[in-house]
């Protein structure tokens, strides 16, 4: 069982478990699916200073806070405790554009010759993981949410805005994807 | 603990991300080449498992456990859908991951990755700073 667990889920197995969390919550205390929030929260709860965004109760929002502690423990649970070790079972097509780019260390779930300590002081790590991250952050905000909140929640209950935001989470990506990055790689 | 069951959602939320290697700066790049099924298939699905679960709770009137009806807000529509999805959208590819998979890395043990959950704190609060002056 445990070695079957080790073994990388497929899609059909881990994509209806995320859409059960949709239920659950609500169930559970009418809470909407939503991750980005919780960086709001903490802004809200460090350093509000004054902002009219971020003057708000976010103690009453502590249960997004334990649903991402959670996330974080997942993580432990799924890298750590069941731990797999093959390599990722990518398309040919991408491993052989990753290499293009430059990228050669295809064990884990990240490439250690960009998300690395080293790393982070070069100028094409520092921009792939600061500003990468920062836009997230920015990003998800202004969207009023991110992949959780917009495209599972927000699509699963037919809302239309969900919809267009997602539209567009795939314009930004496809245009850092086949325009912006390929420069950023190239030059740095 | 009011909140502790909301602590097992997200480990089951954050397994799940984890072992089905949504995670992945690679399968990340592989879905914005539109070289693999498999993210498409885990969004779709759980949009398709979330969406059906939405209506039968709304068909069979169920209540949340502390009694009050299941109500879910309307998402306004603004130009932040428009010009804040494509922000993040280059983010989520530029840094091959969402907010979720970041809390899941970390907690599978790349240190490097309190960094970028640094830089999506800061880029929430610039957003924060600087929303009275962006189109809305």
């Amino acid at each position: 069982m445990l070695e079957i667990l080790k073994q990388p889920w497929p899609w059909y197995v881990s994509g209806p478990l995320i859409g059960i969390s949709v239920p659950l919550l609500l169930v559970f205390g009418n809470k909407m699916l939503g991750i980005s929030s919780s960086l709001r929260h903490t802004c809200a709860a460090v350093a509000p200073f004054n902002i009219q965004f971020l003057k708000y109760n976010w103690k009453s929002e502590m249960w997004n806070m334990f649903f991402v502690l959670g996330i974080l423990i997942g993580g432990f649970v799924g890298g750590v405790l069941l731990r797999n070790d093959m390599p990722i079972d990518l398309s040919t097509q991408t491993i052989e554009d990753i290499k293009s780019m430059g990228v050669n260390s295809f064990d884990g779930l990240l490439p250690t010759d960009i998300f690395s300590w080293e790393s982070l002081f070069t100028v094409k790590g520092f921009i792939i993981i600061v500003l990468g991250s920062f836009l997230i952050g920015f990003g998800a905000r202004y969207a009023g949410g991110c992949t959780s909140g917009h495209a599972i929640m927000g699509i699963s209950s037919l809302q239309w805005p969900s919809l267009v935001t997602v539209i567009f989470f795939f314009v930004g990506g496809l245009l850092m994807t086949h325009v912006i990055a390929p420069i950023i790689y190239q030059l740095f | 603990m009011k909140n502790i069951k909301y602590l097992f959602v997200g480990i089951l939320f954050g397994t799940v991300l984890t072992k089905t290697e949504a995670v992945s700066w690679f399968r990340i790049q592989e879905m914005f080449r539109f070289q693999s099924f498999h993210m498409y298939g885990i969004i779709g699905s759980a949009i398709a498992v979330g969406m059906a679960s939405i209506l039968l709770l709304k068909k069979f009137n169920v209540k949340a456990l502390n009694g009050e009806s299941i109500v879910i807000p309307d998402k306004q529509f603004n130009k932040g859908s428009i010009i804040g999805g494509t922000i993040f959208g280059m983010g989520w590819a530029l840094a091959g991951a969402c907010p979720g998979p970041l809390y899941s890395l970390l907690g599978a043990g790349y240190s490097i990755i309190i960094v970028p959950i640094l830089g999506a704190l800061l880029g929430t609060w610039a957003y924060s700073y600087l929303r009275p002056k962006l189109p809305h």
